[in-house]
């Protein structure tokens, strides 16, 4: 466990993240790690044989605690958000399945921003940097957070990875979170969005399955639409189910592959990255082509 | 599996309550666990037993108290109780229902001694 703030439970490793020397950026509240040493020899009076109690030595009362189990969360959620609004980031969430394509989806959009826009990448996985390595080969800066046993990454941990990555002002940051449509849905990032990915090579019902997750998202993409032609994947029955679980949500139909309907994600973050820059100074400095 | 952090920070908001209000021992851990928090609740007392194991909350029982899901209906304009996050109006058949309850997890009260 990391000796300074208390975090890093469990097996997390952040690219960067040296728990030894902690230079915070921004103004995470950090809860230190106590230790709680408690002499084990209290009087239980009232847990006796039969758990029977001794009128008038119960010491037991009770306290009202009244606290959302994931404030903590939250509260380091909202620093993250306050930051990026502060520099102007677009930070978007990536949830998917394992293997829906949301690396390769990745990949081919920052090859097709780069130069445009600054970009910058948090990846999550268990184990291995494999993917945080396709990613830097195309050229834009990235960090890998492996949770270990962890299913999710937490607000905490991208605090953390922000801190190491240093995106730049007006910067479009992509977190890519674990493959799983479960857990990460209850974990606040303090991204701006969530961004679904579902691929045609899953069943259309999978929004329906996974109600949680597709309810959180601002935006679904529908990837693979290139294998169409070779599966029983049902487009409608899949549009329909997600606007049952998010009446009215948003729903792109590409192929990172083959380039179809690739053009309308790309304008999706041009845009949605214009409007959250309105009034902001980084939309006058990073408005054209990015410095190399 | 994200029980288990959950389970983490429950205990972590005990200990932090423990300094605060003065109790060395919990025997009873009380949750409010709404129907769409996504909590499969054998799971969260598995991983609580072994996450309290060393801390004040170490052999709590936790009691469980389900919050039912509720939803705001366009249609109808009203609050209705629904089973599942997808579920249409059971009054109207809208899927125009916006969840209003029961999407929460806290931590309501403990016992203490």
């Amino acid at each position: 466990m990391c000796t300074v703030c208390g975090c890093g439970e469990g097996e997390t490793r952040i690219e960067g993240h040296d728990h030894e020397d902690h230079s915070h950026g921004h103004d995470h509240a950090h809860d230190h790690s106590h230790s709680h040493d408690h002499e084990h020899d209290h009087h239980h009076y009232g847990q006796g044989p039969a758990r029977a109690h001794a009128p008038g030595m119960d010491q037991q009362r009770m306290v009202q605690i009244e606290q959302d189990i994931l404030g903590k969360n939250d509260r380091y959620a909202a620093g993250n958000r306050q930051w990026f609004a502060d520099h102007g980031i677009l930070a978007l969430n990536l949830v998917s399945s394992p293997g829906s394509g949301k690396t390769s989806l990745l990949t081919a959009t920052l090859d097709a921003l780069a130069g445009e826009l600054p970009l910058a990448v948090i990846e999550g996985d268990q184990e291995t940097s494999n993917d945080a390595d396709r990613i830097r080969a195309t050229g834009a800066p990235a960090l890998q957070i492996n949770t270990g046993k962890g299913c999710h990454l937490d607000a905490h941990m991208v605090g953390h990875a922000v801190e190491s990555l240093e995106p730049a002002e007006g910067s479009v940051l992509f977190i890519e979170n674990v493959g799983n449509l479960v857990c990460p849905a209850a974990f606040d990032l303090g991204e701006a969005h969530k961004v679904a990915i579902l691929s045609v090579t899953e069943g259309e019902d999978k929004p329906i399955k996974y109600p949680d997750m597709f309810h959180a998202a601002d935006l679904i993409i529908l990837n693979k639409i290139d294998l169409l032609p070779h599966l029983q994947f049902d487009v409608a029955k899949c549009l329909e189910y997600a606007h049952r679980v998010k009446p009215g949500v948003q729903i792109l139909q590409l192929s990172a592959t083959s380039g179809e309907g690739m053009e309308n994600w790309l304008q999706w973050i041009r845009m949605t990255r214009q409007t959250r820059l309105i009034g902001h100074p980084a939309l006058q400095s990073h408005s054209a082509a990015v410095p190399a | 599996m994200h029980e288990m952090a959950i389970s983490e920070s429950i205990v972590q908001i005990i200990e932090e309550q423990s300094e605060a209000k003065n109790f060395s021992n919990v025997k009873t851990v009380w949750l409010e666990i709404g129907r769409f928090a996504g909590i499969e609740i054998e799971a969260l007392r598995f991983t609580f037993d072994i996450v309290s194991r060393n801390s004040v909350a170490e052999g709590s029982s936790l009691e469980i108290i389900e919050i039912p899901g509720t939803a705001w209906c366009m249609e109808c304009g009203k609050n209705v109780d629904i089973q599942q996050r997808f579920d249409p109006c059971p009054e109207c058949g809208s899927f125009q229902v916006q969840v209003s309850g029961g999407d929460g997890m806290r931590i309501k009260e403990l016992e203490v001694n």
